[in-house]
C-alpha cells in the first residue's frame, strides 16, 4: 500500500476495529445468556437480521463464485479469466461468513452437522444445508489450488488444474439449486409474507438476482483491490461483465414485475404505504437503475461510476431479500421487528472479518496475477527444478520431442502448464 | 388417526383443559390465556358479554408444514395422529415457526439449550388408546378427543342439530388440508381465526420444487457439458491451425 492509501484506510480501519469489540461483546452475551437475550427475535418474529441478511443476502452476494467460473471455464470467455481467481476466493469467504452466521443464529450451533446425518428430504432447508456443504467443500478446493501455488505443492497443484471442469459444474449445479432454495423456503408461508414478496416463481426469482449480484459485487470486489492494491482495474473485463449484470437484471425484472400483474397484486402498490414503499426502493435502487446504469456505454467506460453503480445494485439487493425475510413478514403480521444493536454488531463483525481475510488471502496468495506473471513464475519454476535434476532447462541439440520425453518423468509431474 | 373437537358453545371457560395440560407435560401455571414456551394450549376470551372462550393449541395438520420444514425431521406426523417433537434432532433453526400457518410453536428464547415447544396432543396417552389430557378433564364435553372421522361427523351433526348458534364451518376440516384439531363455534368466533390459511396442504408447493430437483440437475448438467464440449472442441481446432504457423499462441496471449 502507498502512503496516501494508508491516510484512506485508515477511518475505515477504524470502523473496522469498533465492529470487531462490539462484535466479540455481542458474541459473549450470544454465547453466555442466549439468543433472546442478545437478539429481538421473539415467537412473531423467529427469523431476524441473521438469518435475512447473513444467509439469505450473504449466499446471493457470493454468487459472484459460481456466476464467473462458469463464465470462464465452460463457456470458455477467456477475457474473463483474470476475475476468475478473486470471485471464488470472495465466494469462499462468503461462504465461511454464512456459515459463521449460521453458528449465531441456531440455537444449537453445536449441532450444525445434524441435516447431513439426519435427513428429511421433503425439507427445503435439508437440500440448502447439504448444497451449502457441498458447495463449501468445491470452493475450498479451488481455492485451495491457490495455496498450492503459494507452497508451489506442483503435484497437489495439477490434480486441482486438472479438475477444474468437474469442479466448476459442480459449482453451477449445487449453486442453481440452493440460490433458488433460498426462495424456495419462503413458499411454505403464503399466508404470513405479504403478496407483494410471496410468489410462486421465488425460486427461479432468486437465482437469476443471485447470478445479477454476483456480478455487481465482481465490479465492486474488483474495484475495492485495485485501490488496496495498487493495480489497475480490468476496465474491458468489468464492462463485460456489467453487461452481463445489466441483462441479468432485465430478465429479474420482466420476472418480478410480470410475476405481479399476472397475480393481480400490482394493485397493492397504491396507496403508498409501508410494503409499497419498501418494495420501490427494492426495484428502483436494486434493479431499475442498476440496469439502465449497466446498460449504458459512458458508464461502463467510467471506472469510477461503473463502481458506484455495482455498490447501487448491491444495496438495492439486499433491500430485496430483506424485504422478504422481514419487511413481508412485518407487514402481513402487522408488528415490527428491529433488530438489537448486538445483532447489527455480529453482523458487521463479520462483515469486517470477511474483507479483511480476503485481503490478506489477496495479498498473500497468487489471486491477482496477469498472464506476464504467470508465465514469468513458470519460468523461474522450470528453471529451478531443472537446476534442481542436475539438468539443464533444455538439452541443446536433442531432438525438441525427443528431449521432452527424457525430461517428462522427472520433472513433468512438478511442472505445471500455466 | 386421532383428533380433537373443541365446541366454543359448550365452553364454559373454567381451563380444566389448560391446568390438567399444565399437569401433563409438567408446564408452571402462569399466563394461561397465551401460548407460550410453557403454555401449550391457552384460553382466549373471545367476546366478555357472550361468554366465548376459544382454545389455542397446535392444530395438528394431516400434512404439517413444520414437519415438512424441518431440516432434520425432529417434528414428525405420527400416524396416530399428534405431531411430535425430538429434541434430540433439533438444531434450532426455526423453520418450523416460520412454516407453521398458525404461528403456533414457540421457542424458549432465554434458554442455552432452547426447545420448539408446541402441544404434543399426549401422543403417549394415545397410543396407550387413552384420550387426551385436556378432553379427559373437560368436564362439559367442549373438548372431546377421538376418530378424527367420527368427530367430523359429530360436528356437523352439532351445527345441523342448532344452526342459529354455529357456524357452517368446521375450523380444520378443510384448513391446510385439514387438521387434527377441529373447531366449531359461532360465526364470530371461527372469524378470529385465520382466514388466510389456504385449503391445500402447504407442503405441497415446496414439494412441488424440490421434485423437480433431479430432472433440473441433470438437464442443466447435460446442457453445460455439452457446451463446454463444444466450445473446447471448436478451440482445440481453432489453435491447431494456429500452432502449425506460430506455437506461441497455444495457451495465453500472444
Amino acid at each position: 500500500m502507498n502512503a496516501s492509501l494508508r491516510i484512506l484506510a485508515r477511518p475505515w480501519r477504524l470502523i473496522g476495529w469498533l465492529c470487531v469489540v462490539a462484535g466479540l461483546v455481542a458474541t459473549y452475551v450470544r454465547f453466555t445468556q442466549g439468543l433472546g437475550a442478545s437478539t429481538n427475535l421473539s415467537d412473531d418474529f423467529p427469523w431476524g437480521l441473521w438469518v435475512g441478511f447473513d444467509v439469505v443476502c450473504g449466499v446471493g452476494l457470493a454468487a459472484g463464485g459460481f456466476t464467473i467460473s462458469a463464465i470462464v471455464y465452460i463457456f470458455r470467455f477467456e477475457k474473463y479469466r483474470p476475475i476468475a481467481k478473486p470471485a471464488v476466493l470472495a465466494a469462499f469467504v462468503g461462504y465461511l461468513m454464512v456459515v459463521g452466521g449460521l453458528l449465531f443464529d441456531l440455537g444449537h450451533p453445536w449441532r450444525l452437522w445434524h441435516p447431513l446425518v439426519m435427513w428429511n428430504h421433503h425439507s427445503v432447508m435439508f437440500e440448502v444445508s447439504w448444497c451449502v456443504t457441498l458447495y463449501t467443500i468445491v470452493l475450498t478446493l479451488e481455492v485451495s489450488s491457490l495455496v498450492f501455488e503459494r507452497l508451489k505443492w506442483l503435484r497437489a497443484l495439477r490434480r486441482v488444474h486438472r479438475a477444474i471442469l468437474p469442479l466448476t459444474l459442480a459449482a453451477v449445479l449445487l449453486s442453481m439449486l440452493h440460490q433458488s432454495s433460498l426462495g424456495s423456503l419462503f413458499l411454505l408461508v403464503p399466508g404470513r409474507l405479504h403478496a407483494l414478496w410471496y410468489s410462486p416463481i421465488l425460486p427461479l426469482q432468486f437465482f437469476i438476482s443471485a447470478m445479477a449480484v454476483g456480478c455487481a459485487m465482481t465490479i465492486v470486489e474488483s474495484n475495492l483491490s485495485s485501490r488496496a492494491f495498487g493495480r489497475s482495474v480490468e476496465a474491458d473485463v468489468l464492462s463485460g461483465v456489467a453487461k452481463i449484470a445489466a441483462a441479468l437484471l432485465g430478465v429479474y425484472l420482466v420476472l418480478r414485475v410480470g410475476d405481479l400483474i399476472v397475480r393481480g397484486v400490482i394493485t397493492e402498490l397504491w396507496p403508498l404505504n409501508h410494503a409499497s414503499l419498501f418494495f420501490l426502493a427494492e426495484i428502483f435502487l436494486g434493479t431499475i437503475i442498476p440496469m439502465v446504469l449497466f446498460s449504458m456505454h459512458r458508464i461502463r467506460r467510467n471506472t469510477k461510476w461503473l463502481y458506484h453503480s455495482g455498490q447501487l445494485a448491491v444495496v438495492g439487493f439486499v433491500v430485496a431479500r430483506l424485504n422478504v425475510s422481514i419487511t413481508g413478514f412485518e407487514v402481513a403480521a402487522g408488528k415490527t421487528y428491529v433488530p438489537t444493536w448486538m445483532e447489527f454488531a455480529v453482523t458487521a463483525m463479520l462483515v469486517t472479518i470477511g474483507i479483511k481475510v480476503f485481503y490478506l488471502a489477496a495479498k498473500h496468495l497468487p489471486v491477482f496475477e496477469d498472464d506476464a506473471d504467470a508465465a514469468a513464475r513458470s519460468r523461474r519454476w522450470r528453471a529451478e527444478t531443472d537446476r534442481q535434476d542436475g539438468a539443464p532447462a533444455c538439452a541443446p541439440g536433442a531432438a525438441r520431442d525427443g528431449s521432452l520425453d527424457q525430461r517428462g518423468k522427472a520433472s513433468d509431474e512438478k511442472l505445471l502448464p500455466i | 388417526m386421532n383428533a380433537i373437537l373443541f365446541d366454543v358453545n359448550e365452553c364454559v371457560g373454567c381451563k380444566a383443559c389448560v391446568y390438567a395440560c399444565a399437569k401433563e407435560n409438567e408446564l408452571p401455571d402462569t399466563d394461561l390465556e397465551i401460548l407460550s414456551e410453557h403454555r401449550f394450549t391457552a384460553l382466549e376470551e373471545i367476546n366478555e358479554d357472550e361468554e366465548w372462550y376459544l382454545r389455542r393449541m397446535c392444530m395438528h395438520c394431516v400434512e404439517p408444514s413444520c414437519a415438512s420444514a424441518c431440516p432434520v425431521g425432529a417434528l414428525k406426523k405420527t400416524p396416530l395422529g399428534p405431531v411430535v417433537y425430538d429434541f434430540d434432532k433439533c438444531i434450532g433453526c426455526r423453520y418450523c415457526m416460520v412454516a407453521c400457518p398458525f404461528n403456533v410453536p414457540r421457542y424458549e428464547w432465554d434458554s442455552m439449550t432452547p426447545r420448539v415447544r408446541k402441544c404434543q396432543m399426549c401422543h403417549e396417552r394415545v397410543a396407550a388408546g387413552k384420550s387426551t389430557a385436556c378432553a379427559e378433564a373437560c368436564p362439559t364435553g367442549a373438548t372431546k378427543s377421538g376418530e378424527r372421522s367420527a368427530l367430523i361427523a359429530e360436528a356437523w351433526r352439532r351445527i345441523d342439530s342448532n344452526p342459529d348458534s354455529y357456524a357452517r364451518h368446521v375450523y380444520g376440516e378443510k384448513e391446510a388440508g385439514g387438521t387434527c384439531v377441529l373447531i366449531i363455534g359461532p360465526q364470530e368466533v371461527i372469524d378470529v381465526l385465520n382466514p388466510n390459511v389456504p385449503n391445500t396442504p402447504l407442503p405441497h408447493r415446496t414439494w412441488f420444487v424440490l421434485s423437480q430437483i433431479p430432472a433440473a440437475v441433470a438437464v442443466v448438467g447435460a446442457g453445460l457439458v455439452g457446451v463446454n464440449w463444444i466450445i473446447q472442441r471448436r478451440m482445440k481446432l481453432a489453435s491447431n491451425t494456429k500452432t502449425s504457423t506460430c506455437e506461441h499462441t497455444k495457451g495465453g496471449k500472444p
